[in-house]
């Protein structure tokens, strides 16, 4: 069974690279796409995003149904900005540009299509860079890199600690769930949406239970082997930074410092073809 | 020589009860020594247990009087860090003290909140792998290990600490025969070889007493009733009177008449000396008869040519076919992976045949949906925590029919019909939380007892319990397979339940059926029981001894003996 988001090894260079430097990859490809406007920007970025994602040799097993739900979720975004904003693009570049008139007040513009179309690329450019972050961060190697960058360590662990149990629980959560089916609860798609959340307490409620029991012994375990006795510990899994890493973060530094200073030369965040 | 652990006239008190869990313990153990806690559940083992790493009071607040030294030093003013310094601890449920990702890590955790140098810790890990074998699996992730062998790597997070004292609280509880005898073998190498001193709490006598053991220290209600060797204690009759299963050869030897005394060396059945008294044994098997027991010919259950596999390529069960009668008691044994959980959740309607078929009384239970099934055939997990998901009792049992619509007036009825079959009827209208653990499993029993299904699935059903609450589950299992005619298929590990409540086990190994027969003739074949990872019952091994040809015949008998002379003693306190 191949679980979605779940870390694998794959050996490519990405792989080789260190937490850390993955970490600051997230963040400032986030941050860049999310503060530009810029096409030509956007543009580039989503062209490395592409290529980085191939190869990280990443299959759409791990990542598919997740992908599928970013998807949703912008179609959903780019509708209620038109329904709320449709003319917020002729805002912006300051011209409009009617293709044809909808209804009532509203008509299709070039701007307000260009101004979507921008942001559908910023979703497409972030999207495989947290789905590359995930799926090809060792867990562990990512709470000591969160601890390196000056993060208290437990909140690293407990991330770690979550992940390694999630396979636990969702084993739990199936035996559960078939158990009480046999019983009569159903929770596939035959039963009524209202019925399957009713039915959803029958299955929460021993699995909260499950869990409690599972929290002690993990707690136990932890503290019998010294958890919490320093400010600080260190970490087996951890790398040293190598000279991929460096060169790396350098390229990401430079790419994002030029990023932005070409998205404000022109005094806005926006680029403007018309 | 001066104790490395001494107890004296120390009672301890958890804040939430009313009465002290352990009274006045004196107990001295001295280093390099391996002593086993006996008693059965409630007696005080665990807490015993906890005091010595620090659980109790740091973990399990409560108040103690006298004093307990640990290499001199009182654990009060340790910390529960401090301790794990000198006792390693290696808990019960091999899974959830899994911490780390992988197994080095897990390994070096301790030496991470230590602040060791990286450096160090590898060669640290490296150096502890190779002492307990798990140099192949140090990246593996703890989804790929067996039990036995995440046992092991709990066993060299502790140990790389390079503790004085390794406590085992109930090593066998989660393994399978095999690896429970694979543990006890290397608990003994490690005492021997770098002098640790070792405290096993178990209550399985008989397994823990496949390596020599120093001492047995027994616990019952707080307090310690015997510390003495093995030998002297088997010769004693404290076991039977704190509820502990004694050897079933030595049981075997007193219906046979065969005296156990402490010059005989009872500890294990290959040392223990017969002197001259074979001839008793051959004269009680001549004359003891056996019957064997009659079986509905009427089909219940019937799997065809079924296999599957999760993955392409990868199949948990090739080819698997068996009949099922009316009324039988059976079990389905094998080792962890060997497909068990897989047969029954293909039974089950949990998972999807692709190939094969399942028929029920002759009809294919192909289109039949997991509610369907249920109402034919129930399915009782292991643990009730699992299961219970109302607050009252009667709600809990009645859900299944709430769910079906069923009239009020019926589900009274029928509730109330289980819960007396399941001696519940007077606690209908209590909280499910006032119940002890096998209260509780006979509610989920009841649970399914209610839609009125022909045959149940039990999935290890006394995993974790002692003697007593085991013989009070089984029991009560038997009455309802006698008396209600329920087809009951178990799921275990447990070799003493399958040989004595079960006329057929179905043993699988990697996928396949590797045998269907009596228990008493799978577990007195030592190539089967080693393909399985069984372990013969040591009723073989006297029988050996004492020149019987017919092991499996010898080991039928003793089992119809022994529920015969069970059964008068439980009429007799009746």
């Amino acid at each position: 069974m191949s679980r979605i988001l779940k870390y694998e090894q794959k050996n490519t260079w990405i792989d080789e690279l260190t937490g850390v430097t993955k970490l600051l990859f997230f963040l400032l490809w986030s941050i860049v796409s999310m503060i530009t406007y810029d096409t030509r920007v956007l543009l580039v970025m989503l062209l490395f995003s592409v290529v980085i994602f191939k190869m990280s040799e990443i299959s759409w097993k791990q990542v598919g149904t997740v992908f599928k739900f970013i998807l949703l979720f912008l179609c959903l975004n780019l509708i209620v900005i038109f329904f709320f904003s449709p003319y917020q693009g002729s805002k912006i570049y300051g011209t409009r540009t009617e293709i044809c008139h909808l209804f009532g007040s509203y008509a299709m513009t070039k701007e307000q299509l260009f101004y979507e179309f921008n942001i559908m690329i910023k979703y497409f450019t972030v999207a495989p860079a947290v789905l590359m972050f995930i799926c090809t961060t060792n867990p562990s190697e990512f709470a000591a890199s969160l601890n390196r960058i000056g993060i208290p360590y437990h909140v690293g662990y407990s991330v770690a600690i979550a992940l390694r149990y999630i396979p636990d629980v969702q084993e739990d959560f199936t035996r559960i769930k078939n158990a009480q089916a046999a019983r009569g609860i159903e929770m596939s798609s035959k039963a009524s949406l209202f019925s399957r959340i009713k039915n959803t307490a029958t299955i929460l409620l021993p699995l909260i239970f499950t869990g409690m029991e599972r929290i002690d012994t993990i707690s136990n375990a932890m503290e019998l082997r010294r958890f919490g006795l320093h400010k600080k510990r260190t970490w087996y899994s951890e790398r040293p930074l190598k000279a991929a890493d460096y060169a790396v973060m350098v390229f990401l530094v430079v790419f994002s410092v030029g990023a932005l200073i070409l998205t404000f030369r022109n005094g806005s965040r926006f680029y403007n073809p018309f | 020589m001066e104790p490395i652990i001494e107890f004296c006239d120390y009672s301890f008190k958890y804040r939430a009860q009313k009465e002290p869990t352990l009274k006045e313990i004196n107990l001295k153990i001295y280093p390099g020594e391996k002593v086993l806690i006996v008693g059965p559940s409630g007696s005080g083992k665990s807490t015993l247990a906890h005091c010595l790493n620090g659980l109790v009071p740091f973990s399990y607040p409560g108040e103690s009087s006298g004093s307990l030294k640990i290499k001199g030093k009182d654990p009060k003013e340790e910390g529960i860090f401090g301790m794990s310094k000198l006792v390693g601890t290696v808990l019960q449920d091999t899974d959830g003290q899994f911490i780390g990702l992988t197994v080095a890590e897990d390994i070096a955790f301790s030496l991470e909140n230590e602040c060791t140098d990286q450096k160090e810790m590898v060669q640290r890990v490296n150096e502890t792998a190779r002492e307990l074998d798990l140099e192949k699996l140090l990246d593996h992730a703890p989804g790929e290990l067996s039990g036995g062998q995440k046992q092991r790597v709990s066993m060299a997070g502790v140990m790389i600490d390079r503790v004085e004292i390794l406590l085992f609280d109930e090593p066998l509880a989660n393994l399978d025969p095999a690896s429970g005898k694979r543990t006890i073998g290397l608990i003994d190498r490690i005492q021997k070889n770098d002098h640790t001193t070792i405290v096993i709490i178990e209550h399985r006598l008989e397994d823990v007493l496949y390596r020599d053991v120093d001492r047995i220290v027994v616990v019952g209600d707080g307090k310690i009733v015997a510390d003495m060797t093995p030998d002297a204690l088997l010769a004693a009759s404290v076991l039977e009177q704190e509820g502990i299963r004694e050897p079933l050869y030595l049981t075997a030897c007193k219906y046979m008449g065969i005296p156990v005394t402490e010059e005989r060396k009872p500890q294990h059945v290959e040392s223990f000396d017969l002197a001259g008294m074979e001839e008793k044994a051959r004269q009680w098997y001549q004359k003891t008869a056996w019957v064997p027991r009659q079986t509905d010919t009427e089909e219940l259950l019937e799997v065809k040519n079924v296999s599957f596999g999760y993955t392409e390529g990868q199949q948990v069960l090739r080819n698997v076919s068996l009949k099922v009668k009316k009324g039988e008691m059976l079990s389905i044994v094998g080792k962890n992976g060997a497909g068990k959980s897989t047969l029954s959740s293909l039974i089950c309607g949990f998972l999807q045949t692709a190939d094969g078929s399942i028929c029920y009384r002759g009809f294919d239970m192909k289109n039949w949906s997991i509610k369907e099934r249920g109402e034919k055939i129930g399915f009782v997990m292991q643990s009730p925590n699992q299961m219970i998901s109302k607050a009252m009792i009667f709600d809990e049992v009645a859900l299944g029919l709430v769910i079906r619509q069923v009239p009020e007036e019926e589900i009274k009825e029928r509730v109330h019909h289980a819960l007396k079959i399941c001696g519940l009827y007077e606690m209908r209208n209590w909280p499910v939380s006032a119940l002890s653990f096998g209260q509780k499993k006979r509610v989920t029993i009841a649970s399914i007892l209610v839609m009125e299904p022909e045959m149940i699935i039990l999935d290890e059903p006394t995993a974790g319990q002692d003697y007593r609450h085991y013989t009070e589950i089984m029991e009560f299992l038997k009455k309802l397979n006698q008396e209600s005619g329920i087809t009951i298929m178990m799921i275990t590990h447990d070799m003493h339940l399958m040989l004595e409540y079960t006329d057929r086990a179905i043993v699988l190994a990697d996928g396949q059926i590797l045998t269907d027969d009596t228990p008493a003739a799978i577990l007195t074949d030592e190539h089967l029981a080693e393909q399985a990872n069984l372990k013969k019952t040591s009723l073989y091994d006297l029988a050996v001894k004492c020149g019987i040809t017919d092991a499996s015949g010898f080991v039928e008998r003793f089992i119809q003996y022994d529920r015969k002379e069970r059964e008068h003693v439980q009429n007799s306190e009746i």
